[in-house]
């Protein structure tokens, strides 16, 4: 039978499953449709995808006893199947492209495609980290801009750019303030947290040492600032705030916290993953954040490939500049510019706190996110900014009448929406509506977070759908509402439609299988 | 503004269905001393795709690119060849353009290739397990640490002096603030890796000893020696791997005894990318698993029984437990991962294997030649595709003058050890597939020219 392989695999054959789905096939596939084994049930020993030159030289003797006993036991495919391979693994896969992926709090925006093109170009793609400057003016240049769009959007004084990904970017931040308490031979522990950020700060407070302390959120989603302020003293390092907050909210009250936090010597730690709602119309440090990351992926489009790679640039108050980690880039008097690390780091830069990568940060991700700011440029950043807020209004107002809207009643929503499962019928949940969702052809949004929701559901649409499509998005979720309303446990099952049917994940975490085993081998 | 889909028309319409008079009314909460207005000053406004290109790729052309240059720079970034077919299929748009595949039901195609990722990692250190990448190899190397010191519940790291530089000031600096005792040996310039030095400094208090192999010099450390002294005083071995390609020809640290290996996956399907984004690999023993940090991809069934794979173990990340997290990385590098596994996928074991020996045997022709340069020594015996040659004179301003000349000369050790002025007149060349020997004469010319320059 084909499809059948040395390990016993073949694709499982669906038993006349489903309403009208007609017979089952002999190869498990339904016409575009295709299942796919796993590379280790493709290959064969002494393929190989590649064409490698035959070396004149024997390994040198100091090596001999180093050697390798047998080669990596690893399946080698030849191109074509190599690219089938992927190809049709690939098409089991939902992405921004194929449709809106409305991910609250982690904003998945239209990629362009230049942004890939210019990140390919040979003098930043095939550049190596620690080429003597003088080879690598031009990149200098891109992380210089970069940071100039950075500081000047957000009114701070400078910005880190090597952190790899958000969370470390708020590392970053706090490994800032700690530098900077030190500096003042102060050892504040307390770095408080409300309950409505995300859940990556308090893990991060923890990771630098702090302990922390919970804010808890008013009944209409903010900070409540009086609870805030009864906590503030002179153990208190800071306050980690994410605005807009993770309920889609703006936090209005963010100066009089932060004038609040300065006045007993603590520093604001924004958390800016949603910088996208509010970019070119509010800067963070007018309104006295000390130090705020921005995911450029979420801000600024670069892609997120199935989960990374992210970038964290970090910017800075005049109070935590100086604490900046290295390497970083500056321009000097002459107007040049210089790589600032270990073997340079002249008077001014001694406070550095030290270094969070080995290189210079994610520069591909760089010359993706310079890309688009400058097709963007300044006016249209800022129609970014409304859009999105545009576009997340037009959904909340268009379902507040069939769904709970915790916070609906709060005034306008930022660039996401908050919708609850209450009021569906009883058994019924976010997650039924999820998968709903899926078959209707739409990734769902961000279910059971943030956590001070029951049932929570964060739509966030971004600025790159356009009207029609959020109007079928809505038609879906409306459909969806009244089904889950009236009862329709069919949607315990859903997905229907999708490669895969809704996985034991139990099964998974129970007994986990990380790697691949050779059955055939081991019976 | 092309990537703009709403017209004012659609803004007027969806204004009326929300409520709202203006689109400024949507943003009433915002202070109003905070609210921007008109333009941020000093900042341009947008730019046709064609002026964007232009402006780009003039940035490019100021950077001198490997193609363009004998190259021979490693020192835990190195150059290989990617074929083709890795970029097209990373590009496509349903890889991409995803997300973390938090609804398992439309993304097996990256939890599938997260799963195969995993395996081929484990087999590459052979280790039991993997996990679905990291942020790069130093941070994996502190990430290792922490593991280790969870599971030995001791606090004191033992690094080798022949770890990467940037590797040890990453964990130097996380350190500072989590209190953990780390034991830097110094970096020597001497034929064998510090392997004595480093079973020296294992003591009971102990939790981890942290070996790079091949080492930042192109030496090779006897593992085996090393993890009996490491589990003797009840010390996990981490060991870091900032070549992978080196583990086709030398042995895999799992089978030596490490229990934790961690890596930098650059070196296959990912390219140069000046720094980044990289790729952080990460492999341990089976016992260790929920100790694990990043994510991890493993196989379940669906509700029709078919074969599946879901995210797992994600109790112990920070979207669960918050402040209890093990570590608060909610970011892996899966496009890196994609490439990496593509890459491993078209060489597989043996091509892995071809492709060491292709690396090594280029390494040998280039130290063969330029040790003949009068004043040129090689500094060990044992290595794999870099090695440190021991020069007549200050190897940092020999690399500049060798750009000067448009040869991109490998990485003086002074600039990697700035303190370490005993080190200075290193130099640390690599070589791969992708060096010619018309690339090695002209390096070996331009080098004897420039030390010629410098004993004159």
């Amino acid at each position: 039978m084909s499809g059948v392989n040395a390990s016993g695999w073949r694709p499982t054959m669906k038993e006349a499953g489903g309403e009208g789905t007609g017979a089952p096939t002999a190869s498990g596939d339904r016409a575009l449709m295709l299942e796919e084994p796993l590379i280790f049930e493709l290959g064969s020993e002494g393929k190989c995808g590649v064409d490698l030159d035959t070396p004149a030289r024997k390994p040198a003797s100091g090596l001999a006893k180093f050697l390798r006993k047998a080669a990596p036991a690893l399946p080698g495919l030849t191109e074509p199947e190599t690219v089938r391979h992927y190809t049709r693994l690939s098409r089991q896969n939902y992405g921004i492209d194929l449709g809106p992926f409305p991910l609250g709090s982690c904003t998945m925006k239209h990629n362009p495609r230049l942004n890939e093109k210019m990140a390919r170009l040979p003098g930043f793609a095939d550049v190596h980290p620690l080429q003597p400057q003088k080879t690598i003016e031009g990149a200098l240049e891109v992380i210089e801009q970069l940071a100039d769009w950075l500081i000047k959007l957000t009114g701070m004084a400078s910005v880190a750019m090597s952190p790899k990904a958000g969370a470390h970017g708020e590392l970053c931040g706090l490994l800032c303030i700690r530098a900077a308490l030190d500096a003042r031979g102060e050892s504040r522990d307390i770095v408080l947290v409300p309950e409505s950020a995300h859940g990556t700060n308090p893990a991060t407070a923890a990771f630098a040492g702090f302990k922390v302390q919970s804010i808890p959120a008013t009944p209409d989603g903010r900070v409540d600032l009086e609870a805030l302020k009864a906590k503030l003293g002179p153990d208190v390092a800071g306050v980690m705030i994410t605005n807009p907050n993770t309920c889609g909210l703006f936090e209005p009250d963010m100066k009089a916290i932060a004038d609040a936090v300065h006045a007993v010597g603590g520093y604001v730690y924004c958390d800016g993953a949603n910088f996208n709602a509010i970019v070119g119309r509010v800067r963070p440090g007018d309104l006295g954040v000390d130090a705020m990351h921005i995911n450029l992926h979420k801000t600024f489009s670069t892609p997120h490939g199935g989960g990374g790679p992210g970038a964290g640039p970090v910017v800075l108050s005049e109070a935590l500049a100086p604490y900046a980690p290295l390497p970083f880039v500056t321009r000097g008097a002459d107007g040049a510019i210089h790589l600032v690390e270990e073997e340079n780091r002249g008077e001014g830069h001694q406070s550095a706190f030290g270094r969070m990568v080995a290189f210079h940060g994610q520069m591909g991700m760089f010359t993706r996110a310079l890309t688009y700011i400058l097709s963007h440029g300044n006016d249209g950043l800022k129609q970014v900014a409304e859009d999105a807020v545009l576009n997340a209004n037009y959904i909340l107002r268009s379902c507040d009448d069939l769904l709970e809207a915790p916070f609906g009643k709060s005034g306008p929503c930022m660039h996401e929406a908050l919708f609850s499962d209450a009021g569906l019928a009883d058994g019924l949940s976010t997650l039924d509506i999820a998968k709903g969702l899926i078959d209707e052809g739409f990734h769902p949004m961000t279910v059971y977070f943030p956590l001070v929701v029951k049932g929570a559901m964060l739509v966030e649409p971004t600025e790159t759908e356009s009207k029609a499509g959020l109007d079928r998005f809505i038609g879906s979720l409306r459909s969806l509402a009244e089904r889950a309303k009236a009862g329709d446990e069919s949607l315990h099952e859903a997905p229907f439609f999708a490669p895969r049917r809704r996985l034991d994940e139990t099964r998974a975490a129970r007994k986990p299988v990380l790697v691949w085993k050779d059955a055939s081998a081991e019976s | 503004m092309r990537y703009l889909p709403l017209t004012d028309t659609d803004r007027a319409d969806m204004l009326g269905v929300i409520g709202a008079a203006s689109v400024d009314d949507l943003f009433c909460d915002v202070p109003e001393a905070a609210r921007l207005d008109g333009p941020i000053e000093g900042l341009p406004g947008h730019a046709s795709e064609m002026a964007v290109e232009r402006h780009m790729s003039r940035l490019a052309a100021k950077n001198l690119n490997a193609e363009a240059a004998p190259f021979f720079l490693g020192a835990g970034a190195y150059r290989h060849h990617v074929p083709a077919s890795v970029d097209h299929l990373i590009q496509r748009g349903e890889f991409l353009t995803a997300y973390t595949p938090y609804q398992p039901e439309i993304a097996q195609g990256t939890l599938q290739v997260l799963f195969e990722f995993q395996t081929q990692v484990a087999q590459l250190f052979g280790t039991d397990i993997a996990n679905a990448s990291m942020y790069d190899g130093s941070t994996a190397c502190w990430e290792a640490i922490l593991m280790a010191a969870r599971v030995t519940k001791k606090g004191k790291a033992v690094l080798s002096g022949g770890l990467h530089p940037h590797y040890g000031e990453v964990v130097r600096t996380m350190a500072k603030f989590t209190k953990d005792d780390i034991v830097s040996l110094a970096p020597e310039l001497s034929a064998e890796p510090d392997d004595a030095a480093v079973i020296a400094a294992i003591d009971e208090g102990t939790a981890s000893v942290v070996v790079q192999y091949p080492d930042i010099m192109g030496r090779i450390p006897d593992l085996a020696a090393i993890a009996e002294a490491a589990h003797a005083a009840k010390a996990l071995l981490i060991v870091v791997v900032t070549e992978p390609v080196a583990l086709g020809m030398i042995e895999a640290p799992g089978n030596l005894g490490a229990d934790i290996v961690v890596g930098e996956g650059q070196s296959i399907g990912v390219g140069l990318q000046f720094g980044g984004p990289y790729l952080g690999l990460f492999g341990c023993r089976e016992k260790f698993v929920r100790q694990m940090p990043g994510r991890l991809c493993g196989e379940t069934v669906d509700a029709e029984g078919k074969r599946g794979f879901v995210l797992t173990l994600s109790t112990r990340e920070q979207h669960i437990r918050r402040e209890k997290a093990t570590s608060n990385i909610c970011t892996n590098s899966g496009l890196c991962a994609l490439a990496f596994s593509i890459h491993m996928t078209l060489l597989g074991g043996e091509g892995l294997a071809g492709l060491a020996a292709v690396n090594h045997d280029r390494a040998q022709a280039l130290v063969e030649r330029l040790t003949q340069i009068p004043g040129v020594s090689l500094l060990n015996d044992a290595y794999f595709n870099e090695a440190t040659l021991v020069l007549p004179a200050e190897a940092r301003e020999v690399v500049r003058e060798l750009a000067e000349r448009s040869v991109l000369g490998g990485v003086s050790l002074g600039r990697l050890f700035p303190a370490e002025t005993a080190l200075h007149k290193g130099l640390l060349v690599a070589a791969t597939e992708t060096v010619t020997d018309e690339d090695i004469e002209t390096f070996a010319r331009e080098l004897a020219a420039v030390l010629e320059g410098a004993a004159a």
